[in-house]
């Protein structure tokens, strides 16, 4: 890295944001201290920095000026950090050539309190801006060329959906299976809701499209030892355990994971688990369901009584499972429809703690009350206590809705309707993928709402019930998200990363292998320059996280954007003194107030504005209307509303949310 | 209290995780002393001693690190080596007799808008009594 060349014509733009920074913190004195600073050949105030028009003034500004840096002083890059590198990246400058400052949410909002101090501060972050784009560097995305394959792991219905759908889409697929045989979970199961379908038939359709699809390698009793690379360009070693010591390396532009979930193993003893063979787990039922017609036996005696016992093993409040599997109330209600319809005479106990069959699956609770099934609510403190008598089993329990009456009840068989939990492998999984684990060791999405088929690792995507429990349904919607995000990657022949990485100077490292054993990422390695061992980094797997700086003895390693020359400028910056002629803003905005114009309002509240021309709407209204999220919404009219640009105008029909109206036009 | 004379705290904070619930602060117009600056970076194990040493000779009274604790996304080691880095800053330090209260760490996540004020009230407070 470098020293690169200070920036000499550089441009700053401080925003009033309507008020909501000019009301505490001295703008236009800010302005003027800030057209002194060394190198800065425009400084202006703007109404709203991210306005239309406000972009297309500073894109003319840079051109015509021509700016070599920008500084926006205005809110937090969280929210318009990209707005801006676009706005330079239009003009023709480098994105990275431009500094947001954050004089809202961390100055003007924060200080509110004390606005002098607050102009003051403000004056520190602003010079802090300058001397670091006075530094800073124009950085180029690394450009990569991605693989058109993916590797996925695990064959049940997940990995077997995604698997077919991928390879349609014109990609080569690797699956790979840790058991001899495909299907996961759904090999094991009977009839399934909500179609009655069997586990086994589906397992069998898919299987077969996985076999005749020649884009599609399936590799059974296979595992993976070792994943290198990144996004685009992953090398991905895979474990033949069929023959002993084999091992395949494919290069591959994305890897999905679809390794599923393991049925709960209840505990010795656990509601009567283990004291007698008639306490059976669900998938153990579902089977003997399945063999059996005419009659239900089991170990030769007719069964005409059955107990259901509801989440066992889940919803613990002092265990690891907090969660609900959410799918084995339908699963088990189902399985009692199933008896109904298969045998005659049979009648079902369900002692349940909740009953959640959400969705349309409801009408399968509905059809079971109807049947005659009886349902008796347990609570998790006061568990039911099942003790083999005789060839049955007697069962206590506290319902709750009968006063907390202890019942007594026999019956022929226990079905311990049990949940979901992780596969056992999964840390190791986790481990290799350097993917995050929650606590309930289900991995972990970057966004459960907004991102919830991508992880931290770019190139590695989830789907299926790896991520928690989801019933087949869900787990296919994930995988098939996950797998067209994938072919919207790996289609393109290139890819661009982000140029944020760590830089080794070879002049000053002479490879000791601290900052090689601190990355995570193994994006560090050894290379020979004139004569000389050193370190380098692998710019597409390096995450940009800087944890190798501190380490080098010899200060070797620079960040991109968090050089030692912009770090240490932005101190000197906040330390440098400024005299501001004291004085709030409250004034000056009541008098720009009646200038301001459409276009100088941010998009979003001319949106909203345009969805308002004809009647009066309600916050969710307005968010349909105009496809921001509610929260934005909420958030933007408050502060319209402070500036007399709307008002609140009466409850709605349902008495539940507020009106809003134009108030100027 | 804040006077002219309030101890000058140099906050380094994470982008994803503690940058979040520091504006949180802001936005919920929860306060804290205006002679708080912030720089934000990837990762606190990312954080070099000679920055911080840069901000104690020039001017700030003390430097608080706001990290990730075991939610950090990059490293699963990153407190511990967010322990060393704060070792070494505390060794230089000792080195140039600054006190090595002047260095403090807490885990702020995106939430945290109250737990940071506080804590920025607090060390405010022993860099006061510092002086
Ligand atoms: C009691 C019960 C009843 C249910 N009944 C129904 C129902 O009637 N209807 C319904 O819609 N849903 C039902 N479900 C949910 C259903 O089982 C799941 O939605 C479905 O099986 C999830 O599929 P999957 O592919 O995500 O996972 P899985 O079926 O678990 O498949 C994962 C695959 O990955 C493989 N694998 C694991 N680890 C690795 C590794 N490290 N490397 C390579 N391969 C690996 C496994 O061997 C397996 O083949 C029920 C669930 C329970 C608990
Ligand atoms: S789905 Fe029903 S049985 Fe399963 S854990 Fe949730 S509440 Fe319990
Ligand atoms: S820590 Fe520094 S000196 Fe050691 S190998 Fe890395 S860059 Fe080179
Ligand atoms: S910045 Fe992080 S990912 Fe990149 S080389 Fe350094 S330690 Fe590894």
């Amino acid at each position: 890295m470098e020293e690169s060349k200070k920036k000499q014509r550089i441009g700053v733009y401080i925003c009033h944001c309507g008020g909501n920074i000019s009301d505490h913190v001295d703008v236009k004195g800010l302005r003027d201290v800030m057209a002194g600073e060394e190198n800065v050949i425009i400084s202006k105030n703007v109404m709203f920095a991210c306005a239309d028009s406000n972009q297309k003034e500073m894109i003319r500004d840079i051109q015509d000026n021509h700016l070599d840096g920008i500084v926006v002083a205005s809110c937090s890059p969280k929210l318009h950090l990209h707005t801006f590198r676009g706005v330079a990246e239009r003009a023709g400058l480098n994105p990275y050539n431009y500094v947001q400052v954050n004089v809202r949410e961390q100055c003007s909002w924060a200080h509110s309190d004390h606005p002098d101090e607050a102009s003051l501060k403000a004056a520190g972050l602003i010079k802090a801006g300058i001397r670091r784009v006075a530094s800073s560097e124009a950085l180029y995305n690394i450009e990569i060329k991605a693989h058109r394959s993916v590797v996925i792991l695990g064959a049940g219905v997940a990995g077997m959906r995604a698997s077919i759908d991928l390879a349609k889409m014109g990609n080569q697929v690797i699956l790979v299976e840790k058991e001899a045989v495909t299907g996961g979970n759904l090999s094991r199961k009977g009839a399934l809701f909500p179609t009655g379908q069997k586990g086994t038939e589906l397992v069998e359709t898919l299987t077969r499209q996985v076999k005749n699809e020649p884009a599609i390698t399936l590799f059974t009793n296979a595992t993976i030892e070792k994943i290198t690379g990144s996004i685009g360009n992953f090398q991905v070693e895979v474990a033949i355990h069929e023959k002993a010591g084999e091992t395949l390396t494919f290069a591959t532009g994305a890897i999905l994971v679809t390794t599923g979930y393991e049925p709960y193993q209840p505990v010795e003893g656990e509601l009567g688990y283990g004291k007698s063979t008639r306490v059976i787990p669900i998938d153990a039922f579902d089977q003997l369901l399945e063999s059996k017609s005419g009659e239900l036996q089991f170990e030769g005696k007719t069964v005409r009584r059955i107990a259901f016992v509801y989440c066992v093993g889940m919803r613990q409040t002092n265990g690891n499972n907090k969660y609900c599997s959410r799918t084995c109330c339908t699963a088990a209600i189902h399985s009692s429809l199933v008896v109904h319809e298969k045998f005659k005479g049979v009648k079902a106990f369900h002692l349940y703690r909740d009953i959640r069959t959400y969705g349309k699956n409801e009408v399968l609770y509905e059809r079971s009350s109807k049947a005659g099934d009886i349902y008796l609510l347990y609570q998790e403190k006061e568990p039911p206590v099942i003790e083999p008598r005789g060839d049955q089993l007697l069962i206590r329990v506290k319902d709750q809705l009968t006063r907390k009456r202890e019942l007594e009840l026999e019956t022929d068989l226990v079905v311990l309707v049990t949940g979901m939990v992780s596969r056992s492998d999964s840390t190791t999984v986790a481990d290799r993928l350097k993917i995050p684990i929650g606590n309930d060791r289900f991995f972990n999405e970057i966004h459960p709402k907004l991102r919830p088929v991508e992880t931290v690792i770019n190139g590695i995507f989830l789907g299926g019930s790896c991520q928690g429990p989801k019933n087949i349904t869900e787990s296919v919607q994930s995988s098939l998200a996950a797998a067209a995000k994938i072919n919207a990657i790996i289609s393109k022949e290139t890819l661009f990363l982000e140029p944020i990485v760590a830089r080794i100077d070879p002049k000053a490292c002479t490879w000791c292998g601290k900052c090689k054993e601190v990355c995570e990422y193994e994006a560090i390695f050894q290379v020979e320059t004139n004569g000389k061992l050193v370190a380098s980094v692998n710019e597409p797997v390096c995450k940009g996280c800087g944890i190798c700086g501190p380490v080098c003895p010899y200060d070797a390693i620079d960040l991109a954007q968090f050089s030692n020359a912009e770090i240490e400028g932005m101190i000197d910056g906040f330390s440098d003194v400024v005299t501001l002629v004291q004085k709030t803003g409250t004034e000056e905005v009541t008098a720009t107030k009646k200038t301001v114009k459409m276009m100088d309002f941010p998009s979003e509240w001319r949106s909203i504005m345009q969805s308002l021309q004809e009647n009066p709407m309600t916050i969710p209204e307005i968010a349909t209307s105009t496809g921001l999220e509610p929260a934005l919404v909420t958030w933007h009219l408050m502060t319209m509303n402070k500036y007399f640009i709307v008002e609140p105008a009466g409850m709605d029909d349902s008495e539940e949310y507020y009106r809003y109206q134009l108030k100027i036009n | 209290m804040v006077t002219k004379e309030s101890p000058r705290i140099l906050v380094f904070s994470t982008e994803k995780i503690s940058d979040p619930g520091i504006d949180q602060a802001g936005l919920r117009k929860i306060h804290y002393s205006p002679t708080v600056y912030v720089i934000s970076v990837p990762c606190s194990s990312g954080i070099k001693p000679r920055w911080v040493l840069h901000a104690l000779q020039s001017g700030f009274d003390g430097v608080f690190i706001a990290a990730d604790g075991h939610e950090c996304s990059y490293s699963p080691r990153c407190p511990e080596l967010t322990n060393d880095i704060i070792a070494e800053c505390q060794r230089l330090m000792k080195e140039k007799e600054i006190n090595p209260k002047r260095i403090r760490m807490a885990a702020i996540c995106s939430v945290c808008a109250e737990p940071f004020a506080n804590h920025m009230n607090n060390f405010t407070k022993i860099l006061t009594e510092l002086a």
